[in-house]
């Protein structure tokens, strides 16, 4: 009896489910790099790949495990830092050793600042991860080997060279971005279906219980830390190497803090899916909203008019979602295909 | 060795000697293990007490359960019945008083260590995981028992599907066993409550547990549910061996149930006992009739 069980509760290879990451792969990898026209690669796609990734690594921490961090940001300043200066210094290091030595880095940032979790909550640790986003700003700017002594705390990217061939330009280092989200989304994808991520799910969800059936909670908490720290960090290298290519401490602000926090709430908490959801309405929406502007009110749509509509409608999305939908626009979707499946049949 | 030839009964009557042998030792005392070994005891508490801001909550209580009985802790509502299993499993610290639980004598139960010393538990409130499946969340039952890392998780080393597929086999077989394989891949918080109760009963039973704690299994359920959860508690013991420590309310329900039943008033244990001798103790229908609990006798 016990083996049939065992076969009934063995899941088939669900073809269905296979489909739509593939066509998005292809998508990212044929028709992308051909037709795409490079303001798209450059002010969307960059931008959007690399707060993705960011949101992913938030994910990770604030919606499976329940830890509530503002100091995303300072972790992918910790990243682009640490990039930076291991190209600077270690001489021939490839790329992809760079990058993973920076998000190695944040990890280690990131389970420091972590570990004030191990005693707080909530609203009270994310007023200490707070102190994350200040220090690390602050540790930039004021020591100025972490530019190379640049008046300014400005670091920039290094040519990206990978085995002789070059990602300098837009197309190259496009390919460079999306390789690496997919790559690591990948994992982090294996890593919320396993054991483990059900051990930060278990955390999140009560505590008390998880501790009592064994589950190291300490341990769970400052894992969560490190994976998110070193997919955030990673971010960081794209943003600062693929997207902006020159970047400051103050570049990496609570503001960005929040903009990661706001993607997975809008996105949907404890969903892969939903931080690229959120991330690519948090990349378009402020350029729709300059259409939609300039295309209703003309001249009077000014950049000080559009920034504060923006804050005021983002503002206003993020309480509507909080209250009509928590699970955000990964939920939206689910319902959305349920409701044209059930149309259909 | 004056605590060895003590024997069952003279260290029952005795709480103070009990005391004296209990605070004697440092942590890791031997000797109420080894009394309790002789009294075949899986379980000892000696002289536990505890207040919250000032109000006892526990005075001197002692409790003895033996391996393989079921057994029931009743009282009225703030009797400390809740009190008492929370020490027991880790979640408050006694103020005063020894826990001996399989040969082990604490004067804090480890919280984290709970599961690797052979005891599980139920929550009073529903303590699931909302966001796990029937399945997962009974597969987490057996989080203790994994070595495997998270690098291995990922990348599916041997190690970890081996972990994967050994508890996802006796998942199956905790599911067969209490009737859940209608909702097994159902989100845990879609379920109805009589049924999520039984989902956390399967979560601690797939641990093997040597020592079970109930706190209040068939609270807010109904009478159908009620019997139903009952027959499991029964089968549990008597197909796996489980000591079961029930704690209940409603006190109709467990004098079926249960081998002996111990009776808490005010923090004070007041009766101790096969339920037929419970059930005629003046002292019980007077803590009984005392409150506004009176069905049941």
């Amino acid at each position: 009896m016990a083996v049939q069980a065992l076969d009934a509760g063995r899941p088939s290879i669900d073809w269905q489910k296979w489909a739509l990451p593939a066509a998005l792969i292809a998508v990212a990898y044929c028709l992308i790099p051909a037709y795409a026209s490079s303001y798209l690669v450059e002010a969307i796609l960059l931008p959007f790949l690399a707060l993705s990734l960011a949101a992913v690594g938030l994910n990770l921490l604030t919606g499976y495990c329940g830890q509530l961090s503002l100091g995303s940001s300072a972790f992918m300043a910790v990243g682009a830092f640490a990039a930076y200066n291991f190209n600077l210094r270690v001489e021939g290091l490839p790329l992809a050793a760079t990058m993973i030595l920076a998000g190695i880095s944040a990890a280690g940032i990131g389970v420091v600042f972590g570990l004030p979790s191990l005693r707080l909550r909530g609203f009270y640790l994310a007023v200490s991860t707070l102190a994350a986003q200040f220090f690390v700003q602050w540790a930039l700017t004021k020591f100025g080997w972490f530019s190379n002594d640049n008046p300014s705390g400005v670091i920039s990217a290094p040519h990206l060279v990978i085995a002789g061939f070059s990602f300098d330009g837009a197309t190259g280092r496009y390919l460079l971005s999306v390789t690496t989200v997919i790559l690591l989304t990948a994992l982090v994808w294996r890593l919320v279906n396993s054991a483990t991520g059900r051990n930060f799910i278990a955390v999140r969800d009560n505590e008390t219980a998880a501790r009592v059936i064994g589950v190291p909670v300490l341990r769970t908490k400052l894992l969560a830390f490190a994976i998110s720290s070193f997919i955030i960090g990673v971010a960081g290298v794209l943003w600062a190497f693929t997207y902006l290519r020159t970047v400051e401490p103050a570049g990496f602000n609570l503001d960005r803090s929040f903009q990661i926090l706001f993607i997975i709430i809008i996105g949907g908490l404890a969903s892969i899916r939903g931080a690229f959801l959120g991330a690519a309405f948090i990349v378009v929406f402020p350029l729709a909203l300059s259409r939609l502007g300039a295309a209703l009110f003309g001249w009077l749509f000014d950049s000080g008019v559009l920034d504060m509509s923006q804050r005021i409608v983002l503002g206003a999305l993020i309480i509507i979602f909080l209250i009509a939908e928590p699970n955000g626009l990964s939920a939206l979707l689910d319902r959305l295909k349920r409701r044209i499946g059930s149309r259909s049949s | 060795m004056i605590g060895a030839s003590l024997g069952a009964a003279a260290y029952e009557r005795a709480p103070e000697i009990s005391g004296i042998l209990a605070g004697a030792g440092p942590v890791e005392d031997t000797r109420p293990a080894r009394l309790s070994a002789k009294t075949d005891a899986i379980l000892t508490l000696s002289g536990i007490g505890i207040a919250f801001g000032g109000v006892k909550a526990l005075s001197d209580v002692d409790l003895e359960v033996k391996g393989g009985e079921i057994r029931a802790v009743i009282g009225p509502n703030g009797a400390g019945k809740s009190s008492l299993i929370n020490i027991i499993s880790g979640l408050y610290h006694a103020d005063r008083g020894r826990i001996a639980i399989d040969g082990q004598s604490f004067s804090r139960v480890p919280a984290s260590r709970l599961a690797r010393l052979g005891v599980a538990r139920t929550f009073q409130n529903l303590a699931l995981f909302g966001g796990l499946s029937v399945r997962d969340n009974i597969a987490s039952g057996r989080v203790h028992t994994r070595r495997a890392s998270f690098v291995e998780h990922i990348a599916g080393l041997p190690r970890a599907r081996r972990e994967d597929a050994r508890i996802a086999e006796k998942v199956d077989r905790t599911i067969a066993f209490l009737h859940l394989d209608t909702v097994a891949d159902r989100l845990v918080a879609t379920l109805p409550y009589g049924l999520q109760k039984r989902v956390e009963l399967a979560r601690a039973l797939v641990a093997e547990p040597k020592i079970l704690l109930l706190d209040e299994p068939m609270a807010g359920m109904t009478a159908t549910e009620k019997a139903e959860m009952a027959g499991f508690v029964r089968a549990a013991r008597d197909r796996h061996g489980v000591t079961i420590i029930l704690i209940e309310h409603d006190i109709g329900v467990v004098m079926g149930l249960s081998d002996r039943v111990a009776v808490l008033d005010y923090g004070r244990k007041i009766a101790d006992g096969t339920p037929a001798e419970v059930r005629t103790d003046p002292a019980v229908i007077r803590a009984y009739i005392g409150t506004a609990d009176g069905e049941g006798i």
